[in-house]
């Protein structure tokens, strides 16, 4: 990851215009003044949204966010419960469009195309945009056919020897092959909750996708699946990009390269992680990270 | 309120007052649960003594002589059979003269002895010319003589069955000549004007036809209509108005399905009346809102996650349909089938209306003979005035509830078996 350093590449602090309407977002506290400080954007991005706003019906979910998100990056999202972190991350890989009153506006680009362009097919989107619940959610079917289904769907493979080895890669990355080898062929529902969550993830990653967006995956697993996970998402870094939505800060803290801090909606404050939990630009995001509210 | 230590031990008065009060529901709940088993042993008693005799019928036994002068016409099957009947009844009882009296002794056996007479000519031609003892079926009134459902201390003009008569059935029996054996008839026969002839076949058949064709037209457009309208239709204000339809369908009383069959499928498109097709078309139509609404249910009972993760791994919404939501969903559609399938099998207004209340006394073969089915044909027997017709009704209910208990365990059965856990 290349963060840009260059204030007439990137300025440091971008101000964006913020549409100023109160009768549209009666429920929503609007601060013209609140802008996105720190590092949202970087040089050679895998995505970047600019003004992305969303919209659930007449209420305005997220307030015009620009962010990029790089290669081979973690990259770590917090904030208040309700702050919009999870709309955005569901934007990114279009998962949004199951919601009928949902409305996306301005732009998300992955490898420089729009996502969001009528012409653009959400099925490869996906494929290439994996996404990782919050519950572990794993097909009520063999451990085996969860990971093979992807590769099987999208027409990876054209023989069952090369599924095998897919489905073995995967489960390798996911730290679970050594568990579950033995029992490939039994229902993926009877692991323990961090083993379905890894599941989950070699789910995600069988299909070789660019980016992988993760939403608060450990928030059902105790801390010794935790653990596990977060050496998952450290390892997965060095092939993917991850978008990981918290809670836990010290998570964030231990996961990701830059972390992005969302309040009501806005996105405060983007920085490299150790700048972030140590020294703030924002006073909301200052705030919350010494837990004096959220 | 004093805390003391043998509160654990000695409930105080309002915590007694909560057990007392939870006891009371229970009880409740055990008596409601009695009374209505109570409801229910009644109804299968009443339906079971009144009907179990039914599967067994009188027979007599009558030594035939094939007297050649009986065959003289070229084809057999003209031959006069019930004359046959009747002289080998009179040479067993030489004792009746007057015209009056064979009359009475003639009317001990059913006009079906002809007919068996007949079958057995005709399968074997060579028995013309010998002696045969050969037991025929007696008439219903005798059958019931002997059932017990006729009061022999009643006084001779109000009894169906007469004195005299009651004097050579008596002598039969002591010959060993009258008994009472399984009823074969019943099963392998179609409906008839005779108690002692009439059988289920024709009905069991044509409920067989019916629900072939309720099944085969409802249960996929049910389906597909259930999984549009759940996983793929807009939310708008259309696909409101058909659901507020579709669950008023479900409310519609069942004989205006009929009228609608009548006017629209045999007036219109003039398919035949009385048949198979035409009642399984009106049945499906009475079933379809019944598998819709259980078939959604179930899909809606299906957890979001499972549809998101199919969707997160990049499959359409109809592959997220198709490979998990559906099989996740298909028990409990296929519950909601069989418990439509069920009520059609009961259902008998609207065939009323589309001609299946017609007296067919052939087993339809085909989807377009006329045919009854079984509730219809025990509403039938149930209006026939012969006494006969009264245990013949109840062991028809009786093989209908045998029917629909089988397809409700079915359903169970289907749903615990194909049921997935996760």
């Amino acid at each position: 990851m290349e963060i840009a350093t260059n204030p007439t590449d990137t300025p440091f602090s971008i101000i964006m215009p913020k549409p100023i309407d109160h009768e549209n977002s009666s429920d929503q506290i609007v601060q013209p003044d609140r802008e996105t400080v720190g590092i949202p954007f970087v040089k050679h991005p895998r995505m970047s949204c600019r003004d992305v706003v969303v919209r659930y019906g007449d209420k305005q979910a997220i307030n015009s966010i620009s962010i990029d998100v790089g290669k081979n990056e973690a990259l770590a999202m917090i904030g208040p419960s309700g702050c919009g972190k999870s709309t955005f991350l569901r934007c990114l890989n279009r998962m949004n469009d199951t919601i009928p009153s949902c409305r996306v506006e301005g732009s998300i680009c992955l490898d420089g195309i729009d996502i969001y362009d009528p012409a653009t097919d959400v099925v490869p989107l996906r494929a290439r945009v994996g996404m990782v619940f919050q519950k572990p959610n794993p097909f009520p079917k063999s451990i085996y056919d969860n990971v093979a289904y992807g590769p099987q769907i999208h027409g990876l493979t054209s023989t069952k020897a090369e599924l095998d080895t897919i489905v073995e890669t995967s489960l390798s990355k996911a730290g679970l092959w050594d568990e579950v080898k033995d029992r490939l062929q039994e229902p993926g529902t009877g692991l323990s909750g961090g083993q379905q969550q890894r599941l989950c993830i070699a789910r995600a990653i069988a299909v070789s996708p660019e980016v992988i967006l993760m939403d608060e995956p450990c928030s059902a697993l105790d801390p010794i699946a935790t653990a596990k996970v977060e050496e998952l998402i450290a390892e997965l870094r060095t092939q993917y990009s991850i978008v990981i939505v918290t809670h836990a800060m010290q998570q964030a803290a231990r996961v990701s390269q830059r972390t992005a801090y969302f309040h009501l909606g806005d996105l405060v404050e983007v920085g490299a992680t150790d700048k972030v939990f140590t020294n703030p630009l924002h006073k909301l995001t200052e705030d919350y990270i010494t837990g004096r509210f959220g | 309120m004093s805390t003391t230590k043998n509160n654990l031990l000695t409930p105080d008065k309002a915590l007694k007052k909560r057990y007392r009060a939870e006891k009371r529901f229970q009880r409740m709940g055990i008596f409601a649960i009695f009374i209505s088993l109570c409801f229910i042993v009644f109804l299968f008693t009443t339906i079971i003594t009144d009907g179990y005799t039914a599967f067994t019928q009188t027979y007599i036994e009558l030594d035939v002589h094939f007297d050649k002068k009986y065959f003289m016409e070229e084809n057999l099957a003209n031959a006069n059979f019930p004359s046959l009947v009747k002289h080998s009844l009179y040479a067993m009882f030489p004792q009746v003269k007057s015209r009056r009296d064979k009359k009475m002794l003639k009317k001990l056996i059913s006009p079906a002895a002809a007919y068996t007479l007949q079958q057995m000519v005709k399968d074997d031609p060579k028995i013309i010319g010998s002696s045969k003892k050969i037991w025929v079926l007696a008439d219903d009134d005798v059958d019931m003589m002997i059932k017990g459902k006729i009061n022999r201390n009643l006084n001779n003009q109000n009894r169906r069955i007469k004195d005299l008569q009651l004097a050579w059935i008596d002598t039969l029996i002591k010959e060993g000549k009258l008994e009472k054996r399984f009823n074969t008839q019943f099963f392998t026969s179609g409906d008839s004007r005779e108690p002692e002839l009439a059988g289920i076949l024709g009905a069991l058949a044509g409920s067989f036809f019916t629900l072939l064709i309720t099944l085969s037209l409802s249960f996929p457009i049910g389906v597909a209509t259930a999984v549009y309208l759940e996983e793929f239709a807009p939310a708008n204000k259309w696909t409101d108005l058909i659901e507020v339809n579709i669950n008023n369908l479900a409310a519609v009383p069942s004989i205006i399905f009929g009228l609608l069959g009548l006017a629209i499928f045999i007036n219109f498109w003039g398919i035949p009346r009385s048949t198979p097709l035409i009642g399984g078309i009106v049945l499906a139509l009475m079933t379809l809102p019944t598998i819709i609404i259980a078939g959604r249910a179930s899909l809606k009972s299906i957890p979001p996650s499972i549809r998101e993760a199919a969707l997160g791994v990049g499959a359409s919404k109809m592959q997220t349909v198709f490979h998990h939501v559906l099989p996740l969903a298909m028990p409990g559609m296929l519950t909601g089938t069989i418990i439509g399938m069920a009520q059609a099998l009961g259902e008998t207004a609207p065939l009323l209306m589309i001609g299946m209340v017609a007296f067919i006394a052939d087993v339809p073969a085909s989807l377009t003979d006329p045919a009854a089915v079984l509730p219809v044909q025990i509403y039938l027997w149930a209006d026939s005035p012969e006494r006969a017709f009264t245990e013949k009704t109840s062991a028809a209910i009786m093989i209908l509830l045998a029917f629909l208990i089988s397809m409700n365990s079915l359903s169970v059965y289907l749903r615990k078996k194909f049921e997935i856990k996760w």
